[in-house]
């Protein structure tokens, strides 16, 4: 029954907007430019945000390092990554175990000189890796050729991809594929050529790269974890172009070299086989904490940490840019919220000056309804009803423009965009109580009027 | 007990300091089925009475009994709904909602009834009445595609819609001419004498309260003299 009471009242408050349908359509277009403004803003502003995220996802803000941790020797600590606890089998196990973790690949790193042909140049980074690695960097896009694959990791397999820096400063425009160069004196067949990734956060050329298979480096090219780097840069450097090669009896080895024998009768103990580090990417931004967490705990199992010993590992995150990620969309959305709510706030003074127009115009109108039976409180909502249904109509009207709005920039100026449904259902909420608010006055004020006077208005 | 009783009724406006008593001590009854003319010059207070009758107003001091209740008294919102199940209004200027059809201003009225009637009892009652006053035909007019004649008697039948015990008209007349005025009195008379109901017409034209059965007039808020005449005679 109190169903039917409001369908009858919401009638009559259609009835009366429409009698004057040119004033109700100059009232609303406030609310509808308004909110469709709003809508069309929150749309640009989710699509470029959205965007924003893509793009400083794919400067890694998702990515996680795991390094091995500080070895100590003698109370002299050797600094961050001097241990040597990583494996390529923990690596396998975060990727099996770690929900939270979209993809994780080792690394062995080198450093030295590439050669092709009378050129030649020292790439900031040689890594030894797994195919994995350009998913963790999101890099999978390859501008010329095909990754490596799984059986090239586990053969040791002499082939490479090239960063566009290598394939301009070596190969000088012609097509690197299938070519032979050699990178620390090992020949390597260039099988891909990465696409341009451009300077880091730092500002390193991230184009001016080589990545092989880790097995390939750690063991034909004899890198070497991140302890010895800088001796084996040293020698390798000393090993292409100092007269060392040249006169090989100058170098001169501190211990004598064991004899088969004597290395038959002491047996080293064979060492497993370390990593550098491990890159891993987690599923999302949100998502890297428990990534973290996930992470820590399954390598302190296979590491066999007990409880109150430290780790034996570091995981670092990219706090900088997640920051900067989510200060950027905050700033978004603050901007926006104070677009919206001017807009908004203007159209409700429309409203508001439209209804104490048609309060005063309608008198004697709310005279007879007195007269005949009408409430104070019926006038109130009778007009109260009138506003909303007023802003109402607006919103939805300016949701529409909006979205129309948007999609018209979608398709002509090519920018991204997205339907938040968020700001739909907002809008509507927001323009009923915008209704609500700057109707009241207007409706109070009908509902105070004396009958008598009322009826006696000219 | 009689329809309505008036017991020292006094009402006085206060304008700043000074009082102005518009009604001083009236003492009236008007019983059911009566056809009465409330009559006076402009200033006697006759409108403050109907007022007051009609409950859009409240005296300032004395007694008024309507149907066996005391409601000199009561709030504004039962005030409301006295007028709108006990009395009916017809005005001078009609006040008929424009642009609205007729149906929907007989209808109109029952929007604000405590009871629940659907949709087609409204319309039902309301189209019973519109064809009692004879607009049958023209029930989807709007007000300024009528006439004036037949705009009152729209207001007419909007006054009947909730079958109230008494009807006011205020200088019902005043606004038409005299051969539709006859139509329209000539409607009440009938209304009157076949449905039986009580009729008050607030007018200072002694030619239409010679239509009526009783003439109540009042004198600088008072009543000086109520008669009551062979009403009814052409």
């Amino acid at each position: 029954m109190r169903l039917f009471r409001m369908m009858r009242i919401l009638r009559t408050a259609l009835r009366a907007i429409g009698k004057n349908p040119m004033r109700t359509m100059l009232t609303m277009l406030g609310i509808i430019i308004g909110v469709g403004a709003v809508i069309a803003m929150m749309e640009i502003g989710t699509g470029s945000s959205d965007a924003i995220a893509k793009t400083i996802a794919r400067m890694g803000a998702n990515t996680l390092l795991v390094l091995p941790g500080a070895a100590t020797s003698g109370g002299i600590g050797f600094g961050a990554g001097s241990s040597m606890t990583l494996t390529p089998q923990d690596c396998d196990a975060i990727i099996r175990d770690c929900p939270a973790v979209k993809s994780a690949a080792p690394l062995v790193r080198a450093r030295g000189q590439a050669v092709y042909q009378d050129r030649n140049w020292v790439p900031m980074s040689i890594y030894g890796t797994t195919a994995d690695y350009l998913i963790v960097r999101d890099w999978t896009d390859l501008s010329q050729g095909d990754i490596f694959t799984d059986k090239d990791v586990r053969n040791s397999t002499k082939v490479c991809l090239i960063g566009q820096t290598i394939a301009r400063e070596l190969f000088q425009g012609s097509s690197p594929i299938g070519k032979e160069m050699r990178v620390l004196n090992i020949s390597f067949k260039v099988v891909g050529v990465l696409s341009s990734k451009g300077a880091n956060m730092m500002g390193m050329d991230q184009d001016d790269i080589i990545l092989a298979p880790w097995t390939t480096i750690k063991f034909r090219v004899g890198a070497s974890s991140s302890t010895s780097t800088s001796s084996t840069t040293s020698s390798t450097t000393s090993t292409t172009s100092s007269p060392s090669q040249l006169y090989p009896n100058s170098l001169t080895s501190l211990y004598p070299v064991p004899s088969d024998t004597q290395a038959a009768d002491n047996p080293q103990p064979v060492r497993f086989t370390n990593v550098d580090q491990i890159v891993a990417a987690a599923n999302s931004t949100a998502e890297i904490h428990q990534a973290i967490d996930q992470i820590t705990a399954l390598l302190r199992e296979r590491h066999r940490i007990r409880d109150p010993k430290d780790d034996d590992f570091n995981i670092r995150d990219m706090t900088e840019m997640t920051n900067a990620l989510s200060s950027t969309t905050t700033l978004m959305t603050k901007l926006l919220l104070a677009v919206a709510l001017i807009s908004l706030i203007v159209g409700g003074v429309g409203i508001m000056n439209i209804m104490l127009v048609s309060v005063t115009e309608r008198t004697r109108e709310i005279g007879l309804r007195m007269a005949v039976g009408a409430r104070a409180r019926d006038i109130l909502r009778q007009f109260l009803i009138e506003a909303v249904v007023l802003c109402l109509a607006g919103g939805i009207l300016g949701i529409i423009l909006g979205c129309g709005g948007s999609y018209l920039i979608t398709r002509f100026l090519r920018w991204p965009t997205e339907t938040s449904m968020a700001a739909i259902v907002a809008s509507v909420i927001v323009s009923a109580s915008v209704g609500i608010i700057f109707g009241y006055y207007p409706a109070w004020k009908a509902s105070r009027l004396d009958p008598i006077e009322a009826l006696r208005y000219e | 007990m009689e329809l309505i009783e008036l017991k020292n009724i006094y009402k006085t406006y206060y304008m700043g300091d000074i009082d102005v008593p518009v009604l001083r001590g009236i003492t009236l009854s008007i019983g059911k089925g009566e056809f009465v003319a409330l009559m006076g010059a402009s200033g006697s207070g006759k409108s403050t009475l109907m007022n007051i009758l009609g409950c859009l107003d409240h005296p300032t001091s004395g007694e008024y009994w309507l149907e066996e209740r005391e409601i000199s008294r009561v709030s504004a919102d039962e005030r409301a709904n006295l007028r709108n199940h006990k009395i009916g209004f017809v005005f001078q200027n009609f006040n008929l909602l424009a642009r609205t059809s007729a149906l929907e201003n007989v209808m109109m009225p029952l929007s604000y009834t405590r009871e629940h009637l659907s949709d087609k009892e409204v319309k039902r009652r309301a189209e019973e009445l519109l064809n009692r006053v004879g607009l049958g035909d023209r029930m989807h007019h709007e007000p300024s595609e009528l006439s004036g004649g037949q705009q009152q008697r729209v207001a007419v039948a909007r006054s009947l819609i909730n079958k109230p015990s008494v009807l006011f008209a205020d200088e019902p007349t005043g606004n038409l001419d005299s051969k539709t005025s006859e139509e329209v009195l000539t409607m009440f008379k009938k209304l009157n004498v076949e449905e039986g109901i009580t009729v008050i017409i607030v007018t200072h034209d002694p030619n239409v309260a010679r239509h009526t059965q009783r003439q109540i007039r009042i004198h600088d808020g008072l009543i000086v003299n109520s008669q009551t005449s062979q009403g009814g005679s052409q």
